[in-house]
């Protein structure tokens, strides 16, 4: 019988933590068959961050490294530039990318550091059980923005691949959805592009994904999907924000 | 190679250089960017890289990275900037990781002076960064102990596994003195094979994390970090000893202080004051035995600091308060003198 799907052979034969219903785990699965598809396996070194991904050291076969929360494009920034030939990516949450690591993120993009950074918005903290992040969006309900997110008490949210384009160093900023077929296959272009542009020596690859927390949105998975479809692409359009890779 | 004369920073950047460190990130802040400046310029001679970083915070994480794929790396700052790094730091000792950090300290708290201070040994040898964790602190008196030092801590941090501080003052760093980089001795140091650099495919996969959310292995990671400890600190205290076989008021004192009260015990001793000086190299661990066997012959200890007293605590500790100890410091940047402690020992007495 011939095998029509399998388990990457990049992505550990684990059970994942992540909740049901939850599209961390495709991301997970889209990213090890970009490593297997390119062969970059043995080359790669993954900074997991703090979040609901923290564990993501355990669900891929290359070399992991957990970061503090926030700093993993720091801790990639440290392992590219003593080991150039290495292909150094980050899986970070938006938390961790654009609160507390926001000054992190916009240098690696001013500094065009060869990494790529797999950037997942879900508009919510979910490891810490739901409370506003940046991206959470005005009128959201979140544990700390419990009378929906107000622009004169809470601010605005943050559009990161808006704001990384900004950036000379940036190649190539996108943003995808995992929340259906066509999304999924969206992304996985776009982080099979991101990798390559890396390896290409581009400079800074990222590629946003906008993703479901439904537990914390507490809505169920199906739900969740159209969520992301309904309340999250308005917000924050998919498409190519920058790119310099001339592929 | 002949002696060179060079100043206390600029001494720590070649012998980290020369030490084999090709990777420095770094931020500036007095009195201690020179060791940047030195870096930026030589480092794209030597094949190696400085690198400025956009905070403290980024440099440790940097460093982070750089040391868990098995890099030799070093950063360096001053106590406001000491302070940023302290997380970072604790996640370097979480996944036991080797590298060189340099705390020029300056006095504090707050944005506090430029000037030289010891305001840090708290917070260096007790709590730079969260958890159960130590340090190895080691504390240079002179240029050339700054350049043997800095490569002796790549040795010590790569053999143990160990983040090693170095903790000097302003006036050290600002120092010029003659230093001979040919004394320096190099030790083995075990293959990296803990790296994440990338398996090729030729050996199972490396994490490096200092997450444990099951109790029971965290401490038993907490454990064997705390056995290696031991072992450091069986092998690798170091002190230094001056006049004190006979002595009868131990002075104790490290880094630019220890300068003055050695004139000071000098100065005492040709006065017939049996007095005599220990100066703790590594201060984490702590000559601890060594004060305690002074403490058999000697009737009173004085620690003679640049802060309101914070090794006293230590001193006290190793010798289980058997004898009293006084305090002789200054804080916020201001020295004291020869004069100073030599009259604080006339006033202590001691047998002559
Ligand atoms: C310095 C520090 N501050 C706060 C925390 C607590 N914390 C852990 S995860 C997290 C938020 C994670 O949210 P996000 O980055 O959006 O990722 P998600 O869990 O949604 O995937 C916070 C605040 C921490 N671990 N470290
Ligand atoms: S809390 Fe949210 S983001 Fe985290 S695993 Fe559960 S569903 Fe996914």
């Amino acid at each position: 019988m011939s095998v029509v799907f399998k388990k990457p052979n990049a992505m550990s034969d684990v059970p994942m933590h992540y909740c049901p219903g939850c599209t961390h785990g495709i991301v997970h699965r889209l990213v090890a068959e970009v490593l297997d598809e390119l062969g970059i396996e043995g080359q790669a070194v993954g900074v997991a961050p703090v979040g609901c991904a923290v564990f993501a050291y355990n669900y891929f076969e290359c070399d992991m490294i957990e970061a503090a929360h926030g700093r993993a494009p720091a801790v990639a920034t440290g392992v590219k530039r003593t080991h150039p030939d290495n292909v150094v990516f980050t899986y970070q949450g938006d938390g961790d990318l654009a609160a507390i690591g926001t000054a992190e993120t916009v240098h690696v993009g001013a500094r065009g550091e060869n990494i790529t950074i797999i950037f997942i918005n879900n508009a919510n903290y979910g490891m810490t059980g739901g409370q506003m992040a940046p991206t959470t969006m005005l009128g959201q309900v979140t544990t700390t923005s419990p009378y929906g997110r107000d622009k004169n008490i809470q601010g605005h949210p943050i559009h990161v691949c808006e704001l990384m384009a900004t950036l000379d160093g940036v190649a190539y900023a996108e943003r995808v959805a995992v929340n259906d077929v066509k999304g999924v296959r969206a992304t996985k272009k776009a982080i099979k592009k991101a990798f390559q542009a890396q390896i290409d020596k581009k400079g800074l690859s990222i590629v946003e994904i906008l993703s479901t927390c439904p537990t914390n949105w507490g809505l169920s998975p199906v739900e969740a999907l159209k969520f992301v479809e309904e309340k999250m692409k308005p917000v924050y359009p998919l498409g190519v924000y920058k790119d310099t890779t001339g592929y | 190679m002949a002696k060179v004369l060079m100043k206390g920073n600029e001494a720590i950047a070649e012998a980290a250089i020369k030490a084999g460190c090709l990777h420095y990130f770094g931020y500036p802040i007095t009195p201690q960017t020179e060791i940047a400046e030195y870096m930026a310029k030589r480092m794209p001679k030597v094949g190696g890289l400085c690198l400025q970083a956009e905070s403290e915070v980024s440099a440790i994480n940097m460093i982070y990275g750089a040391a868990a794929s098995g890099t030799r790396c070093m950063t360096s700052s001053s106590s406001p900037g000491i302070s940023l790094k302290s997380e970072g730091i604790s996640y370097i000792v979480g996944c036991d990781l080797p590298c060189v950090i340099l705390n020029v300290q300056r006095g504090g708290p707050g944005l506090g002076g430029i000037q030289p201070s010891q305001a840090d040994y708290y917070q260096a040898t007790k709590a730079l960064g969260h958890g159960d964790m130590h340090l190895f602190v080691l504390a240079p008196a002179s240029v050339q102990e700054m350049a043997e030092l800095t490569c002796e801590a790549f040795d010590i941090a790569d053999m143990y596994r160990v983040p090693v501080l170095i903790l000097a003052d302003g006036a050290l760093g600002q120092m010029m003195e003659p230093v001979d980089f040919d004394t320096i001795k190099k030790r083995d140091i075990p293959e990296k094979d803990w790296a994440a650099c990338g398996h090729g495919g030729k050996r199972k996969k490396n994490i490096l994390t200092s997450l444990f959310l099951n109790p029971e292995e965290l401490e038993n990671s907490v454990l064997a970090r705390y056995e290696k400890y031991k072992k450091i600190d069986e092998n690798e205290v170091r002190c230094e000893q001056f006049m004190t076989e006979d002595a009868d008021i131990v002075v104790v004192a490290y880094g630019i202080t220890s300068r003055i009260c050695k004139s000071a015990v000098t100065a005492a001793r040709a006065k017939g004051i049996k007095v005599g000086m220990l100066r703790p190299i590594t201060l984490s661990p702590f000559p601890a035995k060594e004060l305690k066997a002074l403490s058999e012959t000697a009737s009173k200890f004085l620690t003679v600091e640049l802060n309101m007293g914070q090794m006293i605590t230590d001193v006290k500790l190793a010798i289980e308060c058997s004898r009293p100890v006084e305090f002789l410091g200054r804080t916020g940047g201001s020295m004291m003198t020869v004069e100073d402690v030599l009259a604080k020992i006339e006033e202590m007495g001691g047998n002559k």
